[in-house]
């Protein structure tokens, strides 16, 4: 055997590398795909919402600080009435509220499945939190409408129909996503972080609530901000409960609207490329940018339990 | 070449072999002609059942209809993107249409009325009430003689048509104070029969004995009273194609104004036929009287 | 308080957390079934439904349900394995990676109908796909994709460094710890994320409206030939889910029993997914002793 042909059989890559390079472009074309659809839908959502302002010229500030919400009547001025502050406030509210009862029962469900009894946990707490993510939002609304309404109805008074009902039929819809995501986050704390906690003679509340909870705070929020994700983005269940009119919430019985039930109510009923249907596309943009915002703080406060 | 992959190249070859035999022996007849029809959700379940049984009686036929709301059907027929557009609406009501393009087929005339909670203990309002009640200058019923509860408003979403005919014929043009929402006649019907004070408005084949529905100045509600305009708050349904309609769109679409459709499946569902009427209305609301009465 | 009795008042609250939830999820599934199973029988589960008459099934709808779940399923999850992986195996912790990440989860908070008004234009109107099962499996995998990318990612992360060394050590390239050590290990993981967004598929209804459609023209069975019209297999015929056939009946539907008719689907939809929940795991389990004791 010569020099030369040892040299191309030492420089030839191997099966292995082959492989590598294989797989490593498949999984890249993978992402690059999800980044395409990404971009247009954002793309495709940002030029539609945009043209309310540049080619309706509605004032930014109007939009976002007007408390009436008729696009296709204009005011005294000669204005079309498109103010989305009672949906921006109606949709940040409900998740908000949503988010916080629904919180402490996920992860507490979660820690109980992970750390207290995780045979009933897989038993019988995985598989119904699995089943319930699948019942569709429709379902939700109309037992919303029917159990969750007229018991707000008799307690508190009013209609029913609110806030409160649109909080108590999301925060039962979200369980089940951060309830699952939460255990995972759990999961992912190693084992000998616990046997470290209770090998120093701490009980196991202590290295629950000192040592596994910290350690998987990170995980935990991404389960919350995937949960207010949920809340925010979901528009039939909402819709039934929550009365749907563009009011500024004056109590949380009183009907109002979010931006996914105004924009799911009123999308049907415009006509592409007229002002009423790009400022509904608008209302769309701006839950973009709300959920980009949420997203920016909750990577903050990861990023800092991370460091401590 | 080890096993595995040579049970894989037949497993592949088997397969396209079975899709070139699938294509070769597709029934050539059924690609051959269909038509797309979108937009309002409230006349769907009629140009559905019609379409059924229009391509029964004419096989190789496929008529597709969808809904997608009033607005969307509009904006689908102007772009050309299908063949016909459902609308509740005149054309040119709609906002950001040329109604120029649009060739208007008038298949069904629906009556429009107000309907109210069982509990609430009124029948009968004058118009003035029903505009003062839907513009928020009365909140109570005892004020038109019912029970002492307060009105609780719904109504149909923005752009809907029920709701444009009803603020035009039912509310003399008033605009409705901003209340809640609802976006289709089945969960407004739901929220009336279980909120106490709850008025809306409806299609008269969507009142049923959960909700009660209200005469106007001591006029019913009832099919004979909109044949003579007595019961001023109906509209037509209409089928808009772009241009003239040609091939299968028009004879379909002469298929639904046909008698043999407009005496079983538009009453069926709770419509009228425009030929039952006395009189004939155009986009801007007048009334010219054609029938005999 | 001493440590003692806290950690016992603690885990008590943690036992009621946990009951209270459970039993929340059984009201639920309770209200679902008990008003939905007397529908039930075997003429509404195969029988297509009736526009405007009483006893129609949801036949054509369960069968088009699974079919579009099963197309979704096929088109979304290679494409979000591989971007998971790389993600997490391959791309480095810069701001590229982080700002991909962040576009995915905003993806995923978008209002259903936003895609599917997005598909609309673009599968059914531009790319002239018309509304069909093909339009609607392209809309559910948009739908679907962030979600399930995301709860891959997770399943990897779940897998300790350790077995990732491990391979590396022993001289397997990175591509190959990753498809013979690390997946096989993160298979029941995968899977539970799998069943999570499937579900979500199955009761989708907002993306699908405007893409598969609402009307579900009858189906001859007897016909597999994916290019005939009436054949079930074909994918460009218009397609209504249970879910959709849902919030169809509700909305607009005049049939005099569109109540039953809504609750029996409910119920039929609940079911289904705990089918398909219990064959899932079942297949997870297998399909996990196989790859690791091997």
């Amino acid at each position: 055997m010569d020099n030369k042909q040892l040299e191309q059989q030492l420089k030839r890559r191997s099966k292995a590398a082959k492989l590598e390079i294989w797989g490593r472009t498949i999984s890249l074309t993978a992402l690059l795909l999800i980044v395409a659809v990404v971009v247009a839908i954002i793309g495709f959502v940002a030029s539609k919402g945009i043209a309310t302002f540049t080619s309706n010229h509605v004032n930014l500030w109007d939009f976002l600080s007007g408390k009436n919400w008729n696009p296709g009547i204009t005011d005294a001025h000669g204005k079309p009435e498109v103010g989305a502050l009672p949906m921006i406030v109606g949709s940040f509210l409900i998740t908000i509220l949503s988010a916080i009862v629904a919180t402490p029962f996920a992860i507490g469900t979660a820690v109980f499945m992970n750390e207290i009894s995780p045979n009933r946990g897989a038993k019988i707490l995985q598989p119904v939190t699995e089943l319930l993510v699948g019942i569709p939002s429709v379902v939700y609304g109309f037992i919303g409408l029917s159990v969750v309404v007229p018991a707000t109805r008799a307690i508190f008074g009013g209609s029913g129909f609110g806030i409160l009902s649109g909080t108590c039929v999301l925060f039962v819809m979200i369980l089940p996503t951060v309830t699952s995501m939460s255990a995972d986050a759990l999961k992912a704390v190693p084992r000998y972080y616990r046997e470290a906690s209770l090998a120093l003679g701490a009980t196991q509340w202590q290295t629950i609530y000192k040592v596994v909870l910290r350690a998987a705070t990170p995980g935990l929020m991404t389960a919350v901000v995937f949960g207010m994700a949920r809340a925010f983005g979901e528009a039939l269940a909402v819709q039934m409960v929550i009365g749907n009119a563009a009011l500024m919430p004056s109590s949380l019985v009183s009907p109002s609207a979010t931006l996914t039930s105004v924009l799911t109510t009123g999308i049907g009923n415009t006509v592409m490329g007229s002002l009423q249907n790009n400022a509904l596309w608008s209302l769309a943009l701006v839950l973009l940018l709300m959920s980009l915002v949420f997203n920016l703080i909750i990577r903050l406060i990861g990023r800092k339990g991370r460091l401590q | 070449m080890s096993k595995k992959r040579w049970v894989q190249g037949l497993v592949l070859v088997i397969l396209m072999a079975l899709g070139i035999y699938a294509y070769q022996t597709r029934e050539v007849s059924h690609a051959g002609e269909s038509i797309t029809a979108v937009g309002s959700t409230a006349l769907q379940p009629l140009v559905e059942a019609a379409g059924e049984q229009y391509t029964g009686e004419h096989l190789g036929t496929f008529i597709n209809v969808q809904g997608g709301g009033t607005g969307t059907g509009l904006s689908q027929i102007q772009e050309g993107a299908v063949q016909i557009g459902n609308s509740d609406l005149f054309a040119g009501e709609q906002k950001g249409i040329n109604a120029r393009q649009l060739v208007d087929h008038r298949v069904a005339v629906v009556g429009i009325t107000p309907i109210v909670n069982k509990k609430v203990g009124v029948k009968n309002l004058s118009t003035n009430q029903l505009i003062k009640i839907f513009t928020g200058q009365i909140t109570n019923w005892k004020e038109v003689g019912g029970a002492d509860q307060s009105i609780v408003l719904i109504n149909r979403a923005q752009g809907s048509g029920t709701r444009a005919t009803f603020e035009q014929f039912g509310l003399a043009n008033h605009r409705s104070k901003t209340a809640q929402e609802q976006d289709s006649s089945g969960m407004v019907r739901t929220i009336v029969a279980t909120t106490p004070g709850a008025i809306s408005y409806v299609a008269f084949s969507y009142v049923n004995k959960t909700v009660q529905a209200l005469s106007l100045n001591h006029v019913a509600p009832t099919e004979v009273n909109v044949t003579t305009n007595d019961w001023r708050i109906w509209s037509y349904e209409h089928l808009y194609t772009k241009g003239q309609p040609t091939g299968l769109t028009k004879a379909f679409i002469t298929y639904v104004q046909s008698p043999a459709i407009q005496n079983t499946l538009v009453r069926q569902l709770g419509y009228l036929s425009p030929d039952q009427m006395l009189v004939e209305r155009d986009a801007n609301g007048h009334i010219t009287k054609t029938g005999g009465a | 308080m001493n440590s003692k009795t806290q950690n016992k008042v603690a885990i008590g609250g943690l036992y009621g957390i946990a009951g209270l939830v459970v039993l929340i999820l059984l009201a639920l599934l309770g209200y679902i079934l008990i008003s939905g199973l007397p529908q039930l029988n075997w003429h509404f589960l195969t029988a297509p439904a009736k526009a405007f008459l009483k006893g129609g099934g949801v036949g054509v709808q369960l069968f088009n349900s699974f079919y579009l779940l099963i197309l979704a399923m096929l088109i979304s999850f290679p494409i979000a394995l591989g971007a998971a992986i790389y993600l997490y195996e391959y791309a480095k912790d810069n701001w590229v990676t982080t700002t991909i990440r962040t576009a995915i989860e905003i993806l995923s908070s978008l209002p259903s109908v936003v895609v599917g008004l997005f598909g609309f234009l673009f599968f059914v109107v531009k790319l002239r796909l018309g509304f069909s099962i093909l339009s609607g499996a392209f809309a559910l995998t948009f739908f679907n994709l962030p979600l399930l990318t995301r709860s891959i990612e997770d399943s990897l992360r779940t897998i300790s460094d350790v077995q990732r060394e491990g391979g590396l050590a022993l001289g397997l390239s990175r591509w190959e710890t990753v498809t013979r050590v690390i997946l096989p290990a993160a298979v029941p993981s995968i899977l539970t994320g799998v069943i999570l967004s499937a579900g979500r598929v199955f009761g989708e209804a907002a993306a699908l409206i405007y893409t598969a459609g609402q009307s579900a023209p009858a189906l001859n069975f007897a016909d597999w030939n994916p290019f005939n019209i009436s054949s079930p297999l074909n994918p460009m015929r218009p397609a209504e889910t249970l879910a959709v056939h849902i919030w169809k009946i509700n909305s607009e539907g005049i049939m005099p029993d569109a109540k039953a008719i809504s609750s029996g689907s409910s119920a039929v939809l609940v079911l289904a997914i705990l089918l398909f929940n219990f064959a899932a795991r079942y297949l997870g389990k297998r399909l996990y002793k196989r790859l690791t004791s091997a």
